[in-house]
């Protein structure tokens, strides 16, 4: 019984101080940010590696989610005669929900892990430490662009997969199934409000681009410096940052949509 | 070689500091002139790594005063300590080139960060560094590309960058190959006379320090057990020193790792196995 206590105390000190460590963590990227942003060109690169680079997964998998959709949401919907509500079931799942969501969750297994190793292997050859010794600040010079490249990247992947998802709807509901393609869009078009929709979508996956970003340059600066050090920080930050996402879309769509109807 | 000045540059006075709960340096002394290269040589987490930490202001002494240049590292905050590091250079272990970079641009690095010089005027000063150390053909190579030694040497060059004061090497010679030790080992002390620094060497590699080194010091139980010169060294027979020229495993410094003793631990009687005692 004691032994249990024991290590119960063990584990809740443990993840206080880590959580300590991260909040500390925190403040220094955002005191950082500002000076990180006028290195434009480190930006450009990180926007390159952890945005440019995503977009095939991302593209290729809102096109399959879009299309599965559109073969699910016409069955349910066409049951109920209404298979021209489509365009708006289609949308509308997409823009506030999944786009912002499988976005997130693709992006921490596709970029957010990479940062994480690649910070973690810095730290283990010692090449944070050189450079800190050099008088060169690494949160500045590598955390705050890596960082910043997730919180641009995430939002406009969000939008790119949407945009697939919607045309995948498409190709399927309206080409393969033969919805009529004005009912498709026109149906779209008025159901989904710009401010409401997708601005909160954008916002959802801005807030998520914060969190995997944040999560994914914390584990990999702070990974123990051995090979399963690194190992384990990439996997913390996939299942830390996908969890986190599921947790805050629960809390912003509460927060944003309760009381519609 | 050595060219001693009233003030010396470090000057470290009863330093304690550890990890945890655990001491590694101890009421730890040193003193090393201007110009010199000095040695510290001891078994491994003896503290001489840590050593380096402390000069370089990456760790803070429990107790005691770490004094470089005059200035009081512990007590430096953020801007004061980066403006000392830039008058100092560090050779880590394996080198810490940055992978993602070639290595004129790793050269150019310390350059870019810290001044505001025109390219064309870096590039002629990256140049300048790479063949000081020999390697202006490898300017366009990545660092995977490079051996041990050929990227020690790499390291270097960036770490004399900005001509610094102080050079610290944390173990320069481990993993090399004995040409490749005794280029970076000639390297060192032709930089250091060359450009008029003063040097740390924290190694094991005896062949090599007593070759180079001005003054080397011995570090045990956290403090400078033995302070000698290269020719001391060769003709001591101090069973200290003699353990360390001639490799002997066991003597001042044990083989064994503290343990109970062995014939109880065998028959049960002590703990230590692995499994808890009932």
């Amino acid at each position: 019984m004691l032994d249990l206590l024991d290590r119960l105390g063990a584990v809740t000190l443990g993840a206080l101080a880590r959580l300590g460590l991260a909040t500390l963590f925190f403040g220094a990227v955002f005191a950082r940010t500002w000076r990180g942003l006028k290195r434009g060109a480190l930006l450009v690169r990180e926007i390159h590696f952890s945005g440019v680079r995503s977009l095939a997964i991302i593209l290729v998998s809102g096109l399959f989610v879009g299309m599965v959709l559109a073969v699910q949401g016409y069955e349910v919907l066409q049951r109920f005669g209404s298979a021209d509500a489509l365009g708006s079931l289609v949308a509308l799942s997409l823009v506030r929900e999944l786009g912002p969501v499988v976005t997130a969750l693709l992006f921490a297994g596709r970029a957010g892990s990479a940062v994480t190793a690649e910070i973690g292997l810095m730290r283990a050859t010692e090449q944070l430490a050189a450079m800190d010794m050099m008088a060169v600040d690494p949160i500045s010079r590598v955390v705050v662009p890596r960082f910043m490249g997730a919180l641009v990247s995430l939002p406009i992947l969000a939008v790119i997969f949407s945009s697939a998802g919607v045309i995948g709807a498409y190709l399927v509901g309206v080409e393969l199934i033969g919805i009529d393609a004005g009912a498709f869009w026109s149906q779209m078009r008025a159901s989904v409000d710009f401010r409401l929709d997708v601005l909160n979508g954008l916002f959802k996956a801005l807030v998520f681009g914060l969190a995997v970003g944040l999560i994914s340059v914390f584990e990999g600066y702070h990974a123990a410096p051995t090979a399963e050090g690194v190992s384990s920080a990439t996997t913390r930050t996939v299942v830390i940052s996908s969890l986190s996402v599921l947790t805050l879309d629960f809390i912003l769509t509460v927060l944003m949509f309760r009381g519609l109807n | 070689m050595s060219h001693p000045v009233a003030a010396p540059l470090i000057e470290l006075k009863n330093v304690r500091f550890g990890y945890g709960e655990r001491v590694v340096l101890d009421g730890l002394d040193l003193s090393v002139p201007r110009g010199q290269i000095l040695a510290v040589m001891g078994g491994s987490g003896n503290g001489k790594t840590s050593l380096l930490g402390l000069l370089g202001g990456r760790n803070v002494a429990w107790a005691g005063s770490v004094h470089v240049d005059g200035q009081d590292v512990g007590r430096l905050n953020g801007p004061g300590l980066y403006a000392l590091r830039r008058r100092m250079g560090m050779l880590f272990q394996f080198g810490a080139l940055f992978t993602d970079l070639s290595v004129f641009d790793n050269i150019a690095f310390p350059y870019r960060e810290q001044t505001n010089l025109p390219e064309p005027v870096i590039r002629d000063l990256v140049l300048m560094k790479l063949e000081a150390v020999g390697l202006r053909g490898a300017a366009q190579s990545m660092p995977s590309q490079l051996s041990g030694g050929m990227a020690r040497r790499v390291a270097l060059a960036r770490a004399i960058a900005l001509d610094p004061m102080l050079m610290l090497y944390d173990e320069p010679f481990t993993g090399l190959d004995p040409i490749s030790a005794g280029i970076i080992g000639r390297l060192i002390r032709r930089l250091n006379d060359a450009f008029g620094m003063t040097s740390l060497i924290v190694t094991h590699d005896v062949n090599e320090t007593l070759r180079i080194a001005d003054r080397i010091v011995l570090v045990s139980d956290g403090r400078i057990v033995r302070d000698m010169t290269p020719a001391e060294v060769r003709v001591s027979d101090d069973i200290f020193i003699r353990q360390f020229a001639d490799g002997l495993p066991d003597g001042p410094v044990p083989f064994h790792y503290p343990a109970p003793a062995y014939g109880r631990q065998l028959l049960g009687g002590a703990s230590g196995s692995g499994g808890a005692d009932a």
